[in-house]
């Protein structure tokens, strides 16, 4: 049977941030941009805890990951107040649309 | 039954986020957001980090998403077909990702990795003993980050109701003007 080791998570980690870049540079939905962010936050963690496991041992990898966790919950939460606030503005949310920042 | 359970994670993950990427309908993308969560939570298992599995379902499953999901409710029109329009199409973005992964691999294939697994399984103590001792400074910064968010989405959110209040009392004179 095929061993499992690190290449295997990286693999992973690089093809769920191959998606995630599709998505931030195809979507023009601001929603759908956030999508993107998110999944490339969860590659950037799984990467941090293969390494963790695979190479260095201890904690450090797993620490880090928490942190990635509160950043992008931190950023959904604020990223979607904003994106709220400028639906109900220009009642639209379409990246390309939204041009102008003042009134 | 390590090589099995990595196996079907990895297709959940990566299936789940082809159909995030990919899907026409945004409702879809952030429902099969739900696999990728999952899908990388179990992989956090097989890598002994038990707490971050946890602490993934219940952050990103149970909040992010929900918090995603409202968004997308209350900011589009469901039955419109073209909510997710391409900007710059798969024509011009599928080459840019290809190379990225390409050097990616290029980079990866060219290093000697050290891999020889550390299995160290209930991981939560020692990750409790670090956040309080070697990443104390961090870990206090961190919280003031998410106090941070948390007044900034509050406020962001209490502009839009105190607006629709003035619009009210005003009776519309004026204030939407372009």
């Amino acid at each position: 049977m095929l061993d499992v080791g690190l290449t295997h998570y990286l693999t992973v980690a690089a093809i769920l941030f191959g998606f995630g870049f599709l998505t931030l540079m195809t979507r023009r939905n601001a929603v759908g941009i956030l999508l993107g962010v998110e999944l490339i936050l969860n590659a950037a963690g799984l990467n941090f805890v293969a390494f963790s496991h695979y190479v260095t041992g201890g904690v450090a990898g797993q620490v880090f990951t928490v942190f990635i966790i509160i950043l992008a919950a931190s950023e959904a939460a604020i990223g979607l107040a904003v994106v709220l606030q400028v639906y109900k503005h220009y009642r639209t949310i379409d990246a390309g649309m939204v041009s102008r920042l003042r009134q | 039954m390590h090589e099995v359970a990595f196996f079907a994670l990895a297709a959940l993950t990566v299936a789940s986020a082809g159909a995030v990427a990919l899907s026409k309908n945004i409702i879809h993308s952030t429902v099969a957001l739900l696999g990728t969560f999952t899908g990388v939570a179990g992989m956090y298992v097989t890598l002994s980090a038990d707490f971050l599995a946890a602490v993934q379902i219940l952050v990103y499953v149970g909040g992010t998403l929900t918090l995603i999901l409202f968004a997308v409710m209350l900011t589009s029109k469901i039955d419109e077909i073209r909510i997710s329009n391409a900007s710059v199409g798969l024509v011009g973005a599928v080459p840019l990702v290809l190379v990225v992964l390409a050097a990616l691999g290029k980079v990866a294939g060219t290093t000697e990795w050290a891999s020889r697994a550390h299995s160290q399984m209930p991981a939560t103590a020692r990750l409790g003993h670090a956040f309080l001792g070697e990443y104390l400074l961090p870990f206090e910064l961190a919280s003031i980050v998410m106090l941070a968010a948390l007044i900034g989405a509050v406020v962001l959110a209490r502009r839009a109701v105190r607006r629709k209040g003035e619009i009210e009392t005003t009776g519309g004179s004026g204030v939407g003007d372009a």
